[in-house]
């Protein structure tokens, strides 16, 4: 009896697996949605920018076509060596800044903070300024850097300086202040984030082993922390290297930045130019995250 | 190997806040012993531990190790080293870095301090592990790193936070007589904290009993088990059962007490006075399943439970205030009268098996 009602399962089951689509259907179906997303909106633009980097154009309009001569224009001129070379500088200068601010503030908080709720707390603060726009907390610097700015104003009263600092605003200085400014929170989110994975006994255990409180530091928390660092990194290194309104604003127009330049050449109509310069960019900063991550494992973060 | 160092608590407390976790606890450790603090959890032994270790600050009292007084030394400083519940090892450091880190922090060279740690591994028989990172190795594998972390800072005392909880039942068994046989090896003593009577029973030379932040007993596992100071002890050690009522009345050192529920009963005691509340152990082996010459001597309960455990049978039973009263007999004695639940038995016992039981002063 029960042999008989097995084998019709059996036959059953069979006939079930006949009917359903194979298995990889199934898997293929339920990628799609994500596929679409990313293939209309990432692959897709991408793919344009290229195909219209190669192409021809002149004040009037794009004429499509195989040409290297936008590589060539780009690649060819001082002025791209140079914007390359202030970007990086940019990056490399708020990168450290970012870094050595987020992660003390991270630790500060991950360490030095008792209680959770009181963790929170804090960290909700450090996002509130992110609740307005990037160009509001730039532009907001404006009335304290500026010539008549709250700074200059007091440092005068007080009589420190005679006559007002002309670097505070619309300079370099300028532009790395409000970088760090806008980008000190990607850093400290992830590696606040690793930070309290640590174990709290690896701290006691290294205490333990003779270990000062800066060689539980060097030895302990930073190797543990550098999957944060590393995301945290790559986060402001894209952001910043791909930059325009940030340089445009503080520096007064007197800095420039790699998009700025082709948001310029955009608003000469000049796309298969910034078309090409857009693909260069990408390219060095695809090379940057690559060089970041052979550096540091981040996987067992993700 | 190493020099071993007595350890002298002496009347330490623990407060955290407005709690105290212990209450002037005083306690000496001799050199080279194995000692086991042993208590519930939340008694205050890990705490104790701890300070010992350097981790906890003491909130008054002092800790002597050898003839040094530790109290405000930092935890390297102590000659203590300690073993981590977890084993805390350090995820990004391979096995040979892991245990060469204390001599990374005292500043010896890269190549000495290797080749220190792989002897360290050797003798753990680890060394053909020495590459890989600690999350690669099993729990057994990983105690024994962390055991050649401690060591190799030479401690005259090792310190050990539950070392087997984080172990299989099986391993656990392997790995406590390991323990035991490297601490006969190096004679240095040992301060293990667990709270599992039969590991410390096992292990230890002297058993610490701890209960909310206080000593119920300390001694050799033998007088733990035979004379329980307590009824906590009793009670947490296993194996006896605890009877409570009033004294009623003092002949010579035999003093007689009555249960609430009306019972006498006899024990030997001394220094008693009438109407004090006193309770009495009596271990469940030493229970047997016949009426009582003597009426002081027993009673008669309702059995409640029957187990079969192979050589021998566990009977539970209710009366004289107990719920729980718990006899243990030989399966041939069981099976010549054998009790089902329900039934009315007689239970006596002689007054050489009654321990009197104290009470910690509050």
């Amino acid at each position: 009896m029960t042999a008989v009602a097995t084998s019709g399962e059996i036959k059953a089951g069979k006939a079930s697996r006949g009917l359903a689509a194979p298995s990889w259907l199934a898997a293929w179906l339920q990628a799609t949605p994500l596929l679409l997303i990313l293939g209309f909106f990432f692959i897709l633009p991408i793919l344009t920018i290229i195909v219209v980097s190669f192409w021809d154009y002149d004040f009037a309009g794009l004429y499509p076509d195989f040409l290297t001569m936008n590589y060539a224009d780009t690649l060819g001129s001082w002025v791209t060596w140079k914007t390359y070379l202030n970007t990086l500088k940019f990056t490399a200068i708020t990168w450290a800044l970012t870094l050595f601010i987020g992660f003390w503030v991270a630790y500060f908080l991950a360490f030095h903070i008792r209680t959770t709720t009181m963790q929170m707390v804090l960290f909700l603060v450090c996002t509130v300024p992110f609740l307005t726009s990037n160009i509001i907390r730039m532009i907001s610097w404006i009335p304290v850097l500026g010539r008549n700015g709250l700074v200059n104003s007091t440092l005068i009263e007080v009589g420190i300086i005679p006559q007002p600092i002309e670097w505070l605003l619309y300079s370099d200085f300028a532009v790395v202040l409000a970088m760090v400014h806008l980008n000190t929170l990607f850093m400290v989110t992830p590696i606040f984030n690793t930070l309290m994975r640590i174990d709290r006994s690896l701290i006691e255990a290294a205490r333990d082993c003779g270990a000062s409180g800066w060689q539980v530091l060097w030895n302990v928390i930073l190797p543990l922390a550098k999957p944060g660092m590393a995301i945290g990194s790559i986060f402001v290194v894209t952001l910043v290297m791909a930059d325009f309104s940030t340089v445009q604003v503080m520096s007064g127009g007197q800095s420039a930045s790699v998009a700025l330049m082709m948001k310029n050449q955009m608003s000469l109509l000049q796309y298969p130019a910034a078309a090409a310069n857009a693909v260069v960019l990408l390219v060095v900063v695809l090379l940057m995250v690559a060089a970041i991550l052979r550096v540091v494992d981040i996987r067992k973060e993700l | 190997m190493s020099k071993a160092a007595e350890i002298d608590i002496a009347s330490v407390s623990k407060v955290y806040g407005t709690t105290t976790a212990v209450h002037a606890i005083s306690l000496k450790i001799p050199a080279g012993s194995y000692c086991c603090l042993l208590g519930p959890s939340g008694c205050g032994k890990t705490s104790t531990l701890r300070m010992i270790a350097g981790h906890e600050s003491i909130s008054s009292g002092d800790i002597r190790l050898g003839n040094v007084v530790v109290t405000d030394f930092p935890p390297a400083k102590r000659g203590t080293a300690m073993m981590f519940q977890s084993y805390a090892l350090f995820p990004h450091l391979d096995l040979v870095d892991n245990v060469a880190f204390s001599l990374k922090m005292k500043g010896v060279e890269k190549e000495e301090r290797r080749a220190k740690a792989l002897e360290m591994l050797k003798l753990m028989q680890m060394e053909a592990y020495a590459t890989r990172r600690p999350a690669q190795l099993s729990g057994g594998q990983q105690q024994r790193v962390a055991l050649a972390r401690a060591l190799i800072t030479d401690p005259e005392a090792l310190l050990l936070d539950e070392p087997l909880s984080a172990l299989d039942p099986f391993l656990k068994i392997r790995m406590r007589a390991e323990l035991k046989k490297l601490q006969k090896t190096l004679g240095i003593t040992f301060v293990h904290v667990t709270h599992s009577q039969e590991e410390a029973m096992a292990l230890a030379d002297l058993i610490v009993i701890m209960n909310n932040g206080r000593i119920e007993q300390a001694a050799p596992p033998r007088n733990v088990f035979e004379q329980p100071a307590t009824a906590f002890v009793a009670r947490f050690m296993g194996d006896h059962n605890v009877l409570s009522g009033r004294v009623t009345a003092i002949d010579n050192d035999i003093v007689t007490l009555t249960a609430p529920e009306g019972q006498s009963f006899s024990v030997r005691d001394i220094a008693q006075e009438i109407g004090k509340p006193i309770d009495i152990g009596i271990r469940t082996d030493r229970v047997r399943l016949e009426p009582a010459s003597d009426k002081s001597l027993g009673f008669q309960g309702i059995v409640s439970n029957v187990e079969y455990r192979g050589a021998s049978v566990k009977i539970t039973l209710i009366g004289a205030g107990s719920d729980d009263f718990t006899v243990v007999v030989s399966d041939a004695d069981y099976f010549k009268k054998p009790a089902s639940t329900g039934d009315a038995v007689s239970l006596s016992w002689a007054l050489e098996d009654v321990i009197p039981l104290g009470r910690v002063s509050a």
